[in-house]
């Protein structure tokens, strides 16, 4: 039986971050993957890597996680596509402008840069915005990656320093021992949980899949220059229950336009769906009405793998398994491009029990478990 | 025989028989259609609407299938980078 210092089932963007962070301690480690490697949220994701407010524990990760990725920026093969494009919050009326003024405050204080764009100003960043917007928050520092290439880059980084990947589906993951579909048994001191939205080797894991829609177009350069978010975005991707929509674009290196996006809780069927399409097409030309005169090439759907408080499982898996050899990196909802390289980092840091460059503990799995939200509520 | 239409591809006034398709007056002016991600020059493959190769600029809006239109007199058609 083959052994290894960690051994990471799952090789998406985040099992694959956590595969090179260990691979640079010099450990033995060992990837496995039942598909393609970065083939499912991965590879269906937007590759916005953007500071997000919604919590003070989820701006501490992103916040740490996008200098990470700011700090590696020059290093990336080309086909990571990282442009720091910069983020512009659109606000359509003076309510959302008012919102507008909050948020920079709380960047501010979190040392992250962030401008107010008065309409005229919003004008002049993109003019395909239709008149009448009340401006915006311009976030410089955000950028744009294609997560498939990002991941590959972390992977092919992983073996260079010695990991090994082993292409079956792990069946049973416990107690240091794990077993492939094709009759390998591995052996390790720890085993990383890096699944996704997949809880089968772990039915514990509070995960619940929500659905997202996205739309690339041809290549039109210079039609789009950050990428745009709608202020009601946050209300909207805050609603746990309804299907939401929310205008969110990105410039792809190529020129294209990609165009998200949608929020589905209870609907685990792929199938991209005409109606989601629409309304997300419609809610786009609210914004920019430009839009209607160009060309779609293809529409995927993904799903995002969410936990109660919207913030990832990062860390050991006590409180869901008794099982002391097992370590959780998932749970990452719609900010796992953003947040792997800081969560690869944090989930290293507690397995080498060494303190992490932010507070880790409200990532930590234990929180959600059955008695630590009684103590809680 | 009728009248020839006259349309401009990249700037060079072509004369066309009427029926004439655009991605083929771009292929008599041995002109690409479009330039590809990694800086090809394309153009027509299928000749049927399938393949995409041969979309071009006609006048002014990018990223339409030249094989499936016909030339109109004073057409403009470009090559789509
Ligand atoms: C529509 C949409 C838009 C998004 N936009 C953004 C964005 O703009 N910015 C951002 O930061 N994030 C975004 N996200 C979120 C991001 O895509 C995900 O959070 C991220 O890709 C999760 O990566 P992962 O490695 O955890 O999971 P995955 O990429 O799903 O990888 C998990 C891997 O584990 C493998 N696996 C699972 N079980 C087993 C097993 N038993 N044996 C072997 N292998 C196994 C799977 O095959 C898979 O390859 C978006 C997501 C969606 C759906
Ligand atoms: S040549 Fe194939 S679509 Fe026009």
């Amino acid at each position: 039986m083959k052994c290894f210092d960690v051994l990471i089932i799952g090789a998406g963007i985040v099992g694959s971050a956590v595969a090179r962070e260990c691979a640079l301690l010099g450990w033995r480690v060992g990837v496995i993957e039942g598909g393609t490697p970065a083939g499912a949220a991965t590879a269906a994701g937007m590759g916005h890597v953007v500071v997000m407010d919604d919590s003070a524990a989820q701006l501490a990760l992103t916040a740490f996680s996008r200098s990470l990725w700011r700090a590696e920026s020059t290093k990336f093969p080309k086909s990571v596509e990282y442009e720091g494009r910069g983020t512009i919050w659109v606000a359509a009326d003076e309510e959302e402008m008012a919102e507008v003024g909050t948020r920079q405050k709380v960047y501010e204080e979190a040392g992250i840069a962030a401008s107010l764009l008065t309409a005229a100003e919003l004008a002049k960043q993109e003019p395909n915005l239709r008149h009448g917007l009340a401006g915006g928050l311009l976030v410089p520092d955000d950028g744009v990656v294609y997560p498939p290439a990002a991941a590959a880059f972390y992977l092919a980084e992983a073996k260079r320093l010695g990991a090994e990947v082993f292409y079956a589906r792990a069946l049973s993951a416990s107690h240091k021992q794990v077993r492939l579909s094709d009759g390998t048994e591995l052996t390790a001191d720890r085993i990383v949980l890096a699944v996704g939205t997949e809880c089968d080797l772990l039915p514990a894991l509070p995960i619940q899949k929500r659905k997202g829609h996205l739309i690339i177009t041809d290549r039109y350069p210079n039609f789009l220059h950050h990428q745009l978010v709608e202020l009601g975005y946050l209300k909207s991707a805050h609603k746990v229950t309804d299907d939401s929509v929310a205008f969110n674009i990105q410039p792809r290196q190529t020129g294209q336009l990609l165009l998200g996006s949608s929020r589905q809780y209870g609907n685990e069927q792929p199938e991209a769906e005409a109606e989601m399409l629409r309304r997300m097409i419609d809610r786009a030309k609210q914004y920019m009405p430009a839009l209607e005169k160009l060309s779609v090439l293809r529409v995927w759907t993904g799903f995002r793998a969410a936990t109660a408080d919207k913030l990832p499982l990062i860390g050991p898996a006590a409180g869901l398994s008794e099982d002391s050899s097992l370590w959780l990196a998932a749970g990452f909802e719609g900010l796992g491009i953003t947040n792997a390289p800081g969560a690869a980092r944090l989930l290293v840091d507690g397995m080498l029990g060494r303190e992490s460059a932010i507070d880790a503990t409200s990532y930590l799995p234990i929180r959600l478990t059955e008695p630590a939200r009684l103590a809680h509520a | 025989m009728p009248k020839l239409l006259s349309i401009l591809i990249n700037n060079v006034t072509c004369q066309v028989a009427p029926g004439t398709t655009v991605a083929a007056a771009m292929l008599l002016a041995q002109q690409p259609s479009r330039i590809s991600v990694d800086g090809d020059p394309r153009v027509a493959l299928c000749g049927m609407g399938i393949c995409f190769e041969c979309r071009a600029v006609v006048n002014g809006t990018s990223h339409r299938r030249t094989c499936q239109m016909l030339c109109e007199d004073n057409m403009t058609v470009e090559t789509n980078s």
